[in-house]
């Protein structure tokens, strides 16, 4: 008896949760379809009477919409790949190699987490001014090529350490090389870190504003979230438009999760992040 | 080649070849830490000794410090406004994202479904949940006060007003809370043995002594984890703001970050931008020392789960 209504209590609280999560999702889809004219007399209604996608066509063409997509789609891939790669390799040497140093290494690898990006970020931005490279991608692509970050590279690790080594030596026996028990021992088995890190670094790269702020100054450079911010300046009333603007930005974070998300609760749980 | 040694001595320096390796594969890491963090830590250590402004750089000693903190109304409103900020939404998120874990940890159906609602809104960009948001607490047609004349209450101009544009931001920041620190939350709940629980059901133990002797230990540090992260991201808040409120009405949501970035990148005050990181790190330094100070009293490491150092 306790047990059902304890039930009944629990769904009560998700199914109203999860709602009062969703509203906001729903009315931004239903403002994208209205048309002008809908939106200014009756702007609360969920289901548009005539729902109209021009809004979308609207907002792909009133700024050079598509080259912002490109721009995002070239650093976020490339910063992805560069991430996942040079992160577990990074991780692959803290997980399989015993060196003097390695675990006062690794502290302070994790301890960057800690540091405000803020105490960084001016030196930096003054290296990449030194180099000539304001307002070109470099300054927002080349520091993924350095392992991507304590998260990422300590997630790697733990799921690294919970891989038998019985297979590495196995297949060193057989005469393979580090980076080949790297490639086809490590990377094979670890499916579900891998797509988390990789989920992570494209959310990172695909909804990074700051860094792009300060870098790119000419709009045809431009990645989404700057043009978002461009697009919210010249048609910042028009909040059909800018909802339609916006689903373009939210879409692809939200398919690629719906893609990877059989392995991405399992990565993290293996990686021992559960505090076990 | 290195195998090809006698005995005893290739087993040394077969060590010695993994440890090359070891550092080769760990150098990637190792250079960027000391060209995009360290090298960078003590050069904006230095400039915050100076004025700069990217065309004459001049040496003044503690003025930028002294400045800030004695004779700059808008550091302290920004460090309150974030302060209040921090301090209601990092215990609030926290608990929250945990209750959303407890609940997605029951055996309930569709809790897959379940779990994808509470994680979207922290997939969402940024720049688009600040446009979302904006839409949101819009004072003529946005769905809050839409809500809130339902219930026959009066409109608010929640970015307008100054005295609600901080629980605008707080509202917001609770959008956030069934993302990954639930999805971490989560996975620790599942990392819990279930013989704890059946050891305690045996005991005659209801629920909530289970959660408060077995749950809340067993979490103890994913929480601290958690709130020294979450401490850390909050204080860091920016885009919402410089895209909501551009940090108004009248300063009203001048966050720190916003108004670090707004003397280096708009002011370009390179030295006193310095100074006010290096303040902010101090902060963040000293609230996370008393964090794990504190976390001796009820943080619980199992005994054997030391994963920290065991490569062999």
């Amino acid at each position: 008896m306790k047990n059902t209504l304890g039930r009944v209590f629990v769904y009560v609280i998700l199914g109203f949760g999860a709602t009062l999560f969703s509203i906001p999702f729903l009315w931004t889809i239903s403002t994208a379809l209205k048309s002008a004219k809908e939106y200014a007399q009756d702007p609360g209604r969920l289901i548009p009477l005539n729902p109209d996608f021009s809004n979308f066509a609207k907002a792909w063409t009133a700024l050079p919409f598509p080259t912002f997509v490109w721009n995002t789609i070239l650093i976020t891939i490339v910063c992805t790949v560069a991430q996942v790669i040079t992160g577990s390799l990074v991780a692959y040497g803290f997980s399989r190699f015993r060196f003097k140093g390695r675990d006062w290494v690794f502290m302070a690898m994790l301890s960057t987490m800690m540091l405000p990006g803020q105490v960084t970020q001016i030196p930096v931005f003054l290296i990449w001014r030194e180099l000539r490279a304001i307002d070109t991608f470099s300054p927002l692509i080349i520091p993924a090529f350095f392992g991507g970050g304590a998260f990422n590279i300590f997630l790697l690790r733990q799921f690294f350490l919970t891989i038998p080594r019985e297979l590495d030596e196995a297949a060193m026996l057989d005469g393979a090389s580090y980076l080949s028990i790297w490639w086809r021992v490590l990377l094979p088995l670890s499916g579900p870190a891998i797509a988390s890190v990789a989920l992570f670094s494209f959310l990172g790269h695909w909804d990074s504003f700051e860094g792009p702020l300060i870098y790119l100054n000419s709009p045809e450079k431009y990645t989404v979230s700057i043009g978002l911010r461009m697009f919210q300046d010249t048609f910042g009333t028009n909040f059909e438009q800018v909802m339609a603007a916006s689903l373009v930005h939210i879409l692809p974070t939200v398919l690629l999760f719906f893609f990877a998300q059989r392995y991405f609760l399992k990565g993290i749980s293996l990686s021992g992040l559960g505090g076990r | 080649m290195v195998r090809q040694g006698q005995e005893p001595k290739k087993i040394k320096s077969l060590a010695k070849h993994e440890a090359v390796w070891g550092w080769v594969l760990v150098s990637p890491w190792i250079i960027g830490f000391v060209v995009f963090t360290l090298g960078p830590m003590i050069a904006s250590f230095l400039l915050s000794f100076t004025k700069y402004d990217l065309a004459t750089i001049k040496f003044v000693g503690a003025e930028n410090y002294r400045r800030i903190l004695t004779e700059d109304p808008l550091f302290w409103k920004s460090l309150t406004n974030t302060a209040l900020y921090v301090l209601i939404t990092v215990p609030l998120g926290v608990a929250g994202s945990l209750l959303i874990a407890l609940l997605l940890n029951q055996p309930v159906r569709g809790q897959r479904l379940f779990r994808t609602l509470f994680y979207l809104p922290s997939l969402v960009p940024a720049v688009a949940s600040a446009l979302l948001w904006q839409w949101v607490f819009n004072a003529d047609n946005g769905i809050l006060n839409q809500a809130l004349a339902w219930f026959g209450l009066p409109n608010i101009e929640w970015l307008q007003d100054e005295r609600y544009t901080l629980s605008a931001f707080v509202l917001m920041s609770l959008w956030g809370i069934g993302g990954q620190r639930m999805v971490i939350f989560l996975a620790g709940l599942q990392g819990i043995p279930e013989s704890y629980y059946e050891a305690a059901t045996l005991d005659g133990a209801g629920s909530l002594a289970k959660f408060r002797h077995i749950t809340i230990p067993s979490l103890s540090p994913v929480i601290l984890f958690n709130v020294v992260l979450g401490l850390i991201g909050a204080f860091q808040i920016f885009t919402s703001a410089y895209i909501m409120t551009a940090g108004g009405p009248n300063n009203a949501s001048l966050f720190y970050s916003l108004y670090l970035f707004r003397n280096a990148f708009e002011y370009f005050k390179l030295g006193k931008a310095s100074a006010l990181a290096w303040i902010l790190f101090a902060i963040l330094l000293v609230f996370t020392l008393i964090q794990f100070r504190l976390s001796k009293k009820w943080v619980h490491y199992e005994g054997s789960t030391d994963r920290g150092g065991s490569g062999a």
